[in-house]
């Protein structure tokens, strides 16, 4: 069983259709990445997969471990395993981030049944993860993302997917805007975390991160779909050649 | 999405009130009916001195020169005053050695509101004086008060053993012919707290009062006095609920305040209650008049509160800044839901030199709601040098809800420095779905954006109070998204 099977995905936002007929699968133990022009709808999947009712899913499905995730509200995919790193994370004034994740926490592990965790073990696990992404201390004290730079932002989903563990985690551009050193911290927290048992796919427009984040598979998605996969090597001919090429063999 | 607010919105609507249950005390109670024989009557059964029952009647014939005003933003069927009653007492009046001795059903009664005195007894730092139906029952911790030589009990007691004090500020900060509110509460009222705190004193405990409307059909006319002598503190903290009635019950409270010099009084409000049903029948018109002096020069008065219940508010703490260098705070959160109905806001009038007021008023509206923010910042002419901040927010969660704000400015010292900041606002789609992202569901994610949104307001609660307030927001908007 794959952790991920998206089959013949339609998905469109006010009536207009964004992704067409898109198929992927994702095993745990892997690491996929996926690429494309901007516009072509990878935002769009990923809202999908977290269970964004912005978007209306006309046709296909989604399973996660064998189950279909469209039957799950957004918290409960969320207790399922399913993590998404936005690309614009939300500012949410006067809620401190410490309030945040112990809620986010707590609220998970009473929908799989378990007691709330234990203040002493919640504050080794926020200094242990914090350590991790080489996130400011202090920014725990603060609302959620009030303030924060775009690298805090970005450092601040990985640390909040480091203290969640899920099981799949979506990272939507999270190396978008950074620097070369938050690229790598970045990459750090994600391979940290990497095991046999969960899955990453993650959003990117460089190949720069896939040096950092080796991929098993290359996805290019334009116009709504999946049009071609490859390795690691895929990622490289689209940095040096651009999209242009693969939209033309599409064409042909 | 649309689709799911409605399901969650009629969820909240048609959600029972927590604390809707009434319990029998064997309640005396005084047949309906107001005239100068009831005002009588209630000065008699307490045994007050004729100098009291004077400035009783005194009110009373204003009071009937008077009418009911109607400027606020709200609307309600007459309110027939001949039709209330105006005193009722517990029969069992207990004579509180220990707790062993208080009406079972007493206990009972502070059980449910989670404050029972066993436990506030053990729960060190709070005294509360508890009025249940206009008769103080229960003052705990008093010796404690007394080596301070703080005086905390119910006004009656205050009338009998400390007269002077008593008659000395009563009336002083909202006289008698103040509004037609505080009018029938001069004439009728029935009991509440009296505080006073010595020079140079720092109250060494939180005093807090849970009031409780218990009998049927009793108007409920509570007043509290607080004098606070020169460069003493005191943190003072009122929590009501009450039980579910079928038909309106009108609060008319009256609170004074008076700061004398460098003294600093905090006046926190946490009040839950019954809302009336989803129609708004049945809930309580609350209508209160709440005014500080700060007299004396460097003082400070600040009032907190958290508004969640009654059908009706009516409410406008207010603070007269008399004494050079004297600072007023107002921070309020108001929250409507239902049909409820809220006009509140603050009046600061600047009268001394350098004085300074704060007002932080944040409303959140649900349901089809109406909350509106109504303030007055006044700096007279002698008010050299005065400066005032407000800011005014209101959130709005859905779509048939109102939310309005009536700030009224008047400067009459060029000197004066007034700053005005209002916002509105709706909670974002995008909030509410990074939180569901994290695991937490809707109503949880829309109770912790609140929160974070009162912040600034629920900051200034003593500590464990914000904890019951901020669990009462979370009760009162479970399921308002927008
Ligand atoms: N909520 C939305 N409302 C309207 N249009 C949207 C919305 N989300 C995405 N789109 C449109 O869908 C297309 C795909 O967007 P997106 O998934 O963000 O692309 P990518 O992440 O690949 O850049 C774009 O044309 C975008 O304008
Ligand atoms: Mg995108």
């Amino acid at each position: 069983m794959s952790m991920l099977e998206i089959k013949n995905l339609h998905a469109s936002v006010d009536g207009k259709p964004i992704l067409k007929g898109l198929n992927l699968t994702l095993n745990k133990g892997e690491v996929h990445a996926i690429m494309g022009p901007n516009g072509s709808g990878k935002s769009t999947l990923a809202s999908i997969i977290a269970g964004n009712d912005a978007y209306e899913i006309t046709e296909g499905s989604i399973e996660f471990e064998g189950k279909s995730l469209l039957d799950l509200e957004p918290h409960e995919r969320a207790a399922a395993g399913v993590f998404l790193a936005f690309q614009y994370p939300v500012e949410i004034p006067g809620v401190s981030m410490m309030n945040f994740m112990k809620t986010a926490m707590n609220e998970i592990r009473a929908q799989q049944g378990l007691e709330p965790m234990e203040p002493a073990a919640f504050l080794k696990r926020v200094r242990e993860k914090q350590a991790l992404v080489e996130l400011d201390a202090k920014l725990a004290n603060r609302s959620v993302n009030q303030g924060f730079s775009g690298g805090e932002k970005k450092r601040n989903e990985v640390f909040q997917m480091a203290m969640l563990e899920p099981k799949l985690a979506v990272l939507d551009e999270t190396d978008s805007g950074l620097d070369i050193d938050a690229l790598r911290i970045v990459a750090q927290g994600v391979n940290a975390l990497r095991n046999t048992n969960n899955a990453f796919l993650v959003i990117t427009h460089y190949q720069r991160l896939l040096d950092y984040i080796v991929p098993d598979v290359v996805h290019v998605l334009a116009n709504g779909k999946i049009i071609k996969t490859g390795t690691k090597d895929l990622a490289f001919k689209l940095e040096a050649k651009g999209y242009d090429w693969i939209l033309e063999t599409e064409k042909a | 999405m649309a689709e799911e607010q409605d399901k969650l919105l009629h969820e909240i609507t048609n959600r029972e009130y927590e604390h809707g249950w009434s319990v029998d005390l064997e309640a005396e109670t005084l047949e309906p009916g107001l005239t100068e024989d009831t005002v009588r009557f209630i000065s008699a059964k307490k045994n007050e001195p004729s100098w009291l029952l004077e400035w009783r009647l005194k009110a009373f014939r204003h009071w009937q020169q008077m009418t009911e005003p109607h400027w606020g933003l709200m609307h309600y069927p007459p309110i027939d005053y001949q039709a209330l009653s105006y005193y009722s007492a517990p029969k069992k009046k207990p004579e509180l050695a220990s707790l062993d001795e208080v009406d079972p059903e007493l206990l009972k009664t502070f059980d449910r509101l989670g404050i029972s005195l066993q436990e506030q007894k053990m729960l060190a730092g709070v005294a509360v004086d508890a009025v249940i139906d206009s008769v103080s029952v229960k003052t705990t911790f008093k010796e404690k008060l007394a080596e301070k030589g703080v005086i905390f009990c119910s006004l009656s007691e205050a009338v009998q053993e400390h007269p002077d004090l008593v008659k000395a500020y009563l009336g002083t900060v909202v006289p008698i012919k103040d509004n037609f509110f505080a009018a029938l509460n001069s004439a009728v009222f029935s009991d509440g707290s009296f505080v006073y705190i010595p020079k140079g004193v720092r109250c060494p405990m939180e005093l807090s009062t849970y009031f409780r409307i218990n009998a049927m059909n009793t108007g409920q006319f509570e007043r509290t006095l607080i004098v606070a002598d020169d460069d003493s503190y005191v943190s003072y903290l009122e929590g009501c609920t009450a039980p579910m009635r079928d038909e309106n019950q009108l609060h008319a409270a009256v609170v004074e305040l008076v700061a004398l010099n460098r003294a600093h009084i905090k006046y926190s409000t946490v009040q839950n209650w019954y809302p009336g049903d989803k129609n708004g029948k049945g809930g309580i018109y609350n209508f209160v008049t709440k005014r500080g002096n700060c007299l004396g020069e460097n003082s400070l008065i600040s009032w907190t509160q958290v508004e969640t219940g009654s059908s009706i508010t009516w409410k406008y703490p207010s603070v007269l800044l008399k004494g050079d260098g004297s600072k007023g705070e107002f921070f309020s959160v108001a929250v409507t839901a239902n049909a409820q109905q809220a006009d509140t806001g603050t009046k600061m009038v600047h009268l001394g030199r350098n004085t300074s007021s704060t007002i932080i008023s944040k409303g959140i509206s649900a349901g089809q709601s109406n909350n509106s923010y109504r303030g007055l910042v006044k700096i007279a002419p002698s008010a050299t040098g005065a400066r005032n901040f407000s800011q005014c927010d209101s959130l709005l969660l859905g779509s048939h809800c109102g939310a309005h704000t009536f700030p009224s400015i008047e400067v009459d010292n060029a000197t004066g420095k007034v700053e005005h900041e209002a916002t509105t606002s709706k909670i974002a789609e995008d909030q509410i779905f990074y939180l569901n992202q994290r695991g937490i569901p809707t109503e949880k994610a829309v109770a912790l954006i609140v929160n974070g949104y009162c912040r600034e307001v629920l900051d200034q609660l003593p500590m464990e109070f914000a904890v019951e307030a901020r669990k009462l927001l979370e009760i009162s908007l479970e399921g308002s998204v927008g």
